[in-house]
């Protein structure tokens, strides 16, 4: 099974370094890692850089991986654009980059699993444009795992997604990576999804790392005092799950 | 998820894809055949009138026709319309590959400079008797026009590779372009002898009889080569249009993708403005025409840019002979007047968002 570590990473736009020092430990294949932070904390580029589209010190050890260098794959935060495409083919093009112009049975087949697996099928013929932020998120989904990564970098996948959507996301995601033995990283801001579905959680704050381990080892009070400048707890609930409860900023 | 999706159900997706393209590739050959037609249509009109069916047998059965049916065709009609389907097809593919680098749809020949820049030129050479290339004299008009288009056009895709310069900077950089050769397009006219400032005035109208069938060979040979280059890339140039960071996390090489595509656009665009004139409005509404009717696969894109643009050109080639009796406007003046009302049609028409 595939396995990712980061060893002293770091990125830079220029001269200007945005994330610097960033070691992990061994981020398995089946599990789901969140990358968590304040805004502006160089997630995205930390993400890019993982994923090679951006250089920088450090090494990315990738282990096991079956398809090399394309075996990371990033799905980027922005699902704008405004191609005259329908969704089918937006996923058919991530599917298809670096090949031919004909496109096999086997191909399309592989198009209506991941939209039937997301549930979005009715959406498959509608174009891009008409699409709402979640359903533009949805297809970004589709977009990614037709692609079929061993690694999946995921920029704050769930963030126009309403409630329901953001659960079966993450559900299915998890799902997906044991299945498929796929390591996946997610950037969130909702620190219950990052307790509630990820096995390791890595904070990064300023571009720097400040924490990286079992979710439940790297939420604290502490982290979120000096991390969020917030005063909270992790608690259980009535069925024992954790849940994040935040009193007030901190002073 | 949906788990209960039965396996007779998930490939409707796939039957209804397969119809979805074989209407695209019937859509295409139906521009092929319009296109077909409108030719034949421009070769039969003119001072002496022909029918289709004495064109189509001076095309098919040469021998079989007069010396004068046959000179008429081959010799004066048709390198004329021939030139309005190179040319079209030419400055809608490049307006098309520049909306998608450039990922704006104003983005064409005309609005980033290559057509004002090979207007200067060639009022250089009109004007001024100015060559910018000390070759071929008997040529300076389009050579100077070339030179200008490729250096305004280089100078758009050097800029291009500067760090930090943005699809949006590129746009502006171009309009910047338009305001400065306009400006001393005007300086040259005002300069003029009566004389020259006629022959500015209508070289910069566009216009079609001045083709050749040498000029024909040359934009189709440009044209020929260059769509095998952009038909290669044509799954990372409709990426693209789903934005950088995507397209980049699709595996595409955005910053390589787009510098090339310049530097083949930029020849695409000079090559039949320096031949013809201004001809403005094919570059920018071709490829939107396009777009409406096949989207942005350029699987479909490309040869539907290629033939609207072509076939605005020819059906503009018939109008500005059947204007005026017994005269050729120029088609530069026409294009938009043909095209407009077309393109307000598909606009309003078109339930498919375009931009």
């Amino acid at each position: 099974m595939v396995a990712l570590a980061l060893q002293d990473v770091g990125a830079a736009y220029g001269k200007r370094p945005i994330v610097s020092g960033i070691t992990t430990e061994l981020l398995q294949g089946g599990s789901l890692t969140a990358l968590i932070g304040p805004n502006a904390a160089g997630k995205s580029t930390l993400f890019k850089r993982i994923a090679g589209l951006l250089s920088g010190p450090g090494t990315v050890h990738l282990t096991n991986a079956t398809s090399g260098k394309d075996a990371i794959r990033y799905m980027p935060q922005d699902t704008g654009g405004n191609a005259v495409l329908t969704v089918y083919e937006s996923v058919l093009l991530a599917a298809k980059q670096g090949s031919g112009w004909r496109v096999s049975d086997q191909e399309l087949a592989g198009i209506d699993e991941i939209l039937a697996a997301l549930d979005i099928k009715a959406l498959a013929f509608r174009e891009l444009g008409e699409l709402s932020g979640g359903q533009r998120q949805l297809v970004a989904i589709a977009q990614a795992l037709v692609r079929k990564p061993e690694v999946l970098l995921m920029d704050e996948p769930t963030s126009a997604l309403d409630l329901y959507r953001q659960i079966e996301v993450l559900a299915f995601m998890q799902r997906r990576a044991r299945s498929a033995g796929m390591a996946v990283l997610i950037a969130l801001h909702d620190l219950n999804h990052a307790l509630r579905y990820c096995d390791h959680t890595i904070v990064v704050a300023d571009g720097r790392m400040q924490a990286s381990g079992p979710t439940a080892e790297v939420i604290t009070p502490q982290m979120l005092r000096e991390i969020y400048r917030v005063e909270a707890r992790v608690e259980r609930c009535s069925r024992g799950r954790p849940v994040l409860i935040v009193d007030s900023t901190a002073a | 998820m949906s788990i209960l999706t039965s396996p007779a159900t998930i490939h409707v997706g796939r039957e209804h894809y397969r119809v979805l393209a074989l209407r695209r590739i019937a859509l295409l050959l139906l521009l092929a055949a319009a296109l077909f037609a409108s030719v034949c249509v421009d070769m039969a009109l003119g001072p002496a009138n022909y029918t289709i069916g004495e064109v189509l047998s001076a095309l098919f059965q040469a021998d079989q026709v007069s010396d004068q049916l046959r000179v008429v065709v081959w010799d004066i009609r048709m390198p004329i319309a021939l030139m309005a389907v190179t040319v079209g097809a030419s400055l809608s593919v490049a307006g098309a590959q520049m909306q998608t680098i450039l990922a704006n749809p104003l983005a064409s020949p005309f609005t980033l400079g290559i057509s004002a820049a090979a207007s200067f030129g060639a009022a250089l050479a009109l004007v001024a008797g100015m060559a910018i290339l000390p070759i071929a004299v008997n040529y300076m008009v389009p050579i100077n026009a070339f030179a200008m288009a490729m250096a305004a056009a280089l100078f758009i895709h050097f800029a291009s590779t500067l760090r930090g310069v943005t699809v949006e900077t590129i746009v502006l950089l171009g309009i910047a372009l338009v305001f400065t050769f306009n400006a001393l397009l005007a300086l040259l006219q005002y300069l003029a002898s009566e004389q020259a400032l006629a022959a500015v005035v209508f070289w910069t109208m566009g216009s079609l009889t001045k083709a050749t069938w040498p000029k024909v060979w040359i934009t189709a040979a440009v044209l020929v080569a260059t769509i095998p280059l952009f038909a290669r890339q044509a799954w990372a140039l409709t990426a693209l249009r789903l934005g950088e960071d995507k397209a980049a996390s699709f595996g595409v090489n955005v910053r390589s993708l787009r510098l090339r595509t310049m530097l083949t656009v930029s020849l695409l665009a000079a090559i039949p403005v320096s031949f013809v004139g201004t001809i403005g409005f094919v570059g920018l509404v071709g490829p939107h025409m396009a777009r409406m009717l096949v989207g942005e696969d350029q699987r479909f894109f490309l040869p539907a840019s290629v033939l609207c643009g072509a076939l605005l050109l020819s059906v503009t080639s018939v109008v500005s002979k059947t204007i005026l009796p017994g005269a050729i406007l120029p088609i530069g003046v026409i294009t938009a007047l043909v095209g407009v009302p077309f393109f307000f049609v598909l606009i309003f028409g078109s339930r498919r968002r375009a931009w």
